[in-house]
């Protein structure tokens, strides 16, 4: 065992010293590879950061919701709905929600307006999320005017600004009271946008649907763990997609690979035979090489895996945020919290380490049987 | 004792460039003292001399070491037997560029993992016996053609060989040089190593310390 | 089919495998027909440098599919979300019929390769191959089992629809559901639990016996594998009710999550080695009577017993560990 270990260690040494020995040769190896590694890797740990974003923010939100239909489009909630669903065994608690959407010419961008049903601003005031406060160059203290649904100038003072945390939907949000509300849009004052329902035993969310479905079959519930289950496969499919884009350039890194592998050099085919000259075995080649692609990989893959992990999570994904976000015109100021995920890393391991292995099999066993007695021909 | 009995080694079986390098070729060598095999290039001494050193097989042919048949032996043991019996000096010394003369040295051990220390203290040993300590720690490219002879015979020794086997060993150097390599060579044979060398220079097979001559022609006993 | 990168990537493994022992196998059936030791032909020594070239193929082919392995069942536990009433690994494997058999095929390959590797070892150990034969012809067993597994696990992802309805861990296990799942849970704790140690005795008192009298070797391949069968049953039956300390929850994957301190691996990983090496060992002996082997066998089968011994032993070791330090009461004193 120790024998078997320190063989490891002298093939393992060869390797570095021949690996330093040619570095020209490598440099662009690497470089390519690490790129190759960069790439994935920031693709998988953006997409997979926003979608553990959306689970955080759901995972507050409430269990159903329910959404009135008119002939198939989404319509207002007339508020004597929330008595009938209050009623339904099971809902802890009910109540309606007024939302909606705003377009602002001034910034050409949409707000989300919203009446928040804990600590609403006082009449006259708004909070605003950050990425309108930003469009707009407000800051709190500030009035910010808009012009209502019937043209008439409304004038709000900004109490406060939205924490950052969740920015990735807050960021065109603009906060206000319902009254205010009402009068801005000239919302009927009977209906709701939708109503909420909370539902304290989670294995009885789908009975309460049923029964919504059933007493008022006009209605629509939406399920939070549907929601969650949409943007998971929504998340998935993004970053399937992407690599499939990718494929193109992991299948030229492949050749790339195999190129530099099979392309020996005449004094590395020398060099080989001398080896087997002076009493190396086909295996220990073998295996010297194996460790030469190893710590290739290694360095690739750690070096693409930091610089993916730093661009991400420090640098925001600058390089193609706007591509995978694809939000409204209000980009949000996205900094999500790091991460590390086993299965991401093993996938991620799966499109680089692995196909650069499988291109360089059979190269590095072309090299590794030359004959012992070529030094001598 | 070395055996062949009916040994031949064909290039390019079955295609229209074959080469019969050996043919049928039958021999019983003694181990120790020094050996040459003679003949003009082309003749097979080096082919002879690689099927012998474990460094490829006859195509036909059985070749005895001391008793052991070691011609059908898969490489993976030829490798074993090779590393145990036999130190090889080229003739383009074949040392490997960039590694330091130490590490040149030290090369053939590497599979059979001695202890670090141990392998490294005997690599010096050789190098104050062939005069070259101060030189281990430069690159091999540095040296100069007897230096880099010497770093070869040491590489060969470093595995305790019994045999030492040269291939061409004067050929890319002068007269001089040559002489200091023959006598080092006969102080080796001296400690009880035994000597193969492949040849067509009179200043190797007339040397006084050669005890045997065979002589090749087209693969067979001239 | 959900397309997750993980799952891109597990097919593109599986079928990478596949491709390359096919490819092996094809070499394998040249071996048979060609292999001649006493040759010393050009291509009888080709034939010997393409050995070295299937070893590694074999031994890449292993490694991946240990890590596809782990990676097959991260990724189930990550698409758990994506079905309703799937709350975990579990439920994802139950959405189509494929789920299983994949995990099967996927478990096979990984002790077949394993032992393939091992007879692969012990043949290099005698200067005449004597089973460079039987050697390739396991391998042309192997290869399809690689297609199959290839192909199986393509028809599971095909066949999963997020969305669908899968029964959920608690409805999987529980005691109107039919099926090998149901049935070990169906299993009394204590009736498991004396099978584990029984099993457990059975194989070390075994392996001891071959390591000291140097008989009993395939007998203790067998009770490993029997071992290694009941020690599977018993994670679900009991050991994992002890970790997640809840009568009802069964899942034999959960144990892998962090939250369970991944204890899953430090049950799996040794259960798994073990297993591999005993079975291993088990096929070598076949040839022990091969004059050229036999002392080379005597010695690598006490070496693989005794390391089988050791996992063995952290296995169980572990699991009772797992049930000593739980709160969860499954067999009351009276």
């Amino acid at each position: 065992m120790r024998t078997l270990l320190r063989r490891q260690r002298y093939l393992l040494d060869y390797s570095l010293s021949s690996l330093a020995r040619r570095p020209g040769k490598h440099l662009a190896l690497l470089m390519v590879y690490t790129l190759v590694v960069f790439l994935l890797a920031s693709t998988l740990l953006f997409t997979q950061s926003l979608r553990r974003e959306a689970a955080l923010i759901l995972a507050d939100s409430p269990e159903l919701i329910v959404q009135r239909l008119i002939a198939g489009r989404h319509d207002l909630m007339p508020a004597d709905y929330l008595h009938r669903l209050g009623q339904i065994r099971g809902v802890s608690d009910a109540y309606g929600r007024l939302w909606g959407y705003f377009y602002d010419p001034a910034v050409k961008a949409n707000y989300t307006l919203l009446v928040p049903r804990e600590e609403p601003p006082t009449p006259g005031e708004v909070r605003l999320g950050a990425g309108v406060a930003r469009a707009r160059g407000l800051g709190v203290g500030d009035y910010l005017s808009l012009r209502s649904a019937q043209g008439e100038p409304f004038s709000f003072r900004i109490a406060g600004l939205l924490e950052a945390q969740t920015e990735l939907v807050s960021s065109d949000l603009m906060l206000l009271n319902a009254e205010d509300f009402r009068r801005f849009f000239a919302f009927p004052a009977d209906r709701f946008t939708d109503l909420v329902l909370r539902v304290r035993n989670p294995s009885e969310v789908r009975k309460v649907a049923e029964k919504i479905a059933l007493t008022l079959p006009d209605t629509r519930p939406i399920l939070r763990e549907e929601i969650l289950r949409t943007y998971d496969a929504l998340f998935g499919w993004r970053q399937g997609l992407v690599i499939l884009l990718l494929g193109g350039a992991l299948l030229a890194f492949v050749i790339f690979a195999f190129d530099r592998a099979a392309g020996l050099s005449a004094e590395e085919r020398r060099e080989i035979g001398i080896l087997k000259a002076i009493g190396w075995e086909t295996g220990d080649v073998l295996r010297m090489k194996f460790w030469e692609g190893a710590a290739l990989s290694l360095t690739a893959f750690l070096a693409g895996y930091l610089l993916a992990y730093a661009h991400v999570f420090f640098f925001a994904a600058a390089l193609f945020a706007p591509v995978l976000k694809g939000w409204a015109v209000l980009y949000p100021d996205f900094r999500p919290l790091p991460f590390i995920d086993g299965l991401q890393v093993a996938t991620l391991f799966f499109f680089t380490v692995f196909p650069y292995t499988v291109a360089t099999i059979v190269p590095i066993w072309r090299a590794a049987i030359t004959d012992p007695d070529q030094v001598m021909r | 004792m070395i055996r062949l009995d009916q040994v031949s080694k064909v290039f390019n079986q079955g295609r229209h460039n074959e080469v019969r390098a050996v043919q049928d070729l039958s021999l019983e060598l003694e181990t120790n003292g020094v050996t040459v095999l003679k003949g003009p290039s082309g003749s097979g001494k080096t082919s002879l001399l690689a099927m012998i050193g474990c460094l490829s097989r006859p195509t036909s042919g059985r070749i005895h070491l001391e008793g052991r048949l070691i011609s059908n032996l898969p490489e993976r043991f030829m490798t074993e037997v090779r590393r145990a019996t036999f130190g090889f000096i080229f003739q383009r010394f074949n040392l490997i560029r960039g590694l330091t003369v130490l590490e040149n040295v030290m090369l053939p051990a590497y599979p059979l993992a001695p202890e670090p220390r141990e392998l490294r203290d005997r690599a010096l040993a050789l190098l104050r016996q062939f005069r070259l300590a101060e030189r281990a720690h430069n690159q091999a490219e540095w040296l100069s053609g007897g230096e880099a002879q010497r770093t070869a015979i040491c590489r060969a020794l470093i595995n305790s060989p019994r045999i030492l086997i040269a291939d061409e060993p004067t050929a890319n150097l002068d007269s001089q040089l040559s002489r200091e390599l023959l006598a080092l060579i006969g102080e080796l044979a001296d400690q009880g190593k035994g000597v193969l060398i492949s040849s067509h220079d009179p200043l190797v097979f007339d040397h006084a310390r050669v005890s045997r001559v065979v002589e090749l022609r087209d693969g067979r006993l001239a | 089919m959900p397309l997750s990168p993980a799952l891109l990537a597990l097919t593109l493994a599986s079928l990478t495998q596949a491709g390359l022992l096919l490819v092996a196998a094809g070499f394998a059936l040249r071996i048979l027909r060609h292999w001649d030791l006493n040759s010393g032909s050009e291509r009888q020594l080709d034939l010997e440098r393409r050995t070295y070239l299937v070893a590694t193929l074999v031994a890449w082919v292993f490694g991946a599919n240990l890590l596809s392995l782990l990676l097959f069942i991260y990724n189930a536990e990550q698409l758990s979300t994506q079905f309703v009433g799937a709350m975990c690994a579990t439920g994802v494997l139950n959405a189509n019929a494929w789920g299983w058999p994949a995990l099967y095929l996927k478990m096979a390959l990984f002790f077949a390769g394993a032992a393939w590797l091992l007879l692969n070892r012990v043949d290099n150990q005698a200067p005449d191959y004597p089973l460079v034969r039987p050697k390739y012809a396991l391998l042309l067993v192997i290869a399809p089992l690689a297609l199959a597994e290839a192909l199986v696990q393509w028809q599971f992802f095909a066949g999963l629809k997020p969305d669908l309805i899968t029964s959920c861990c608690g409805a999987l296990f529980g005691p109107d559901a039919q099926g090998v799942a149901a049935e070990l849970v169906g299993l009394e704790p204590a009736t498991s639990l004396v099978a584990l140690y029984g099993s457990g005795l059975a194989v070390l008192a075994v392996g001891q016996l071959y390591r000291y009298r140097g008989w009993g070797g395939r007998l203790f391949a067998l009770l490993a594998a029997l071992g290694f069968a009941i020690a599977l049953a018993a994670v679900v039956s009991s050991v994992a009710l002890y970790v997640y300390e809840h009568p009802h929850h069964h899942c034999p994957f959960c144990l892998l999550k962090t939250g369970h301190d991944l204890v899953g691996y430090l049950l799996y990983l040794p259960l798994f080695t073990a297993t591999a090496l005993a079975l291993g060992m088990g096929l070598i002996l076949i040839w022990r009577r091969v004059p050229s082997l036999a002392g080379v066998i005597a010695a690598e089968g006490r070496r693989l017993v005794g390391l089988a011994l050791l996992f063995f032993s952290l296995f169980y070791g572990v699991a009772t560990w797992l049930i000593l330090r739980s709160n969860l009461v499954l067999l009351g004193p009276g």
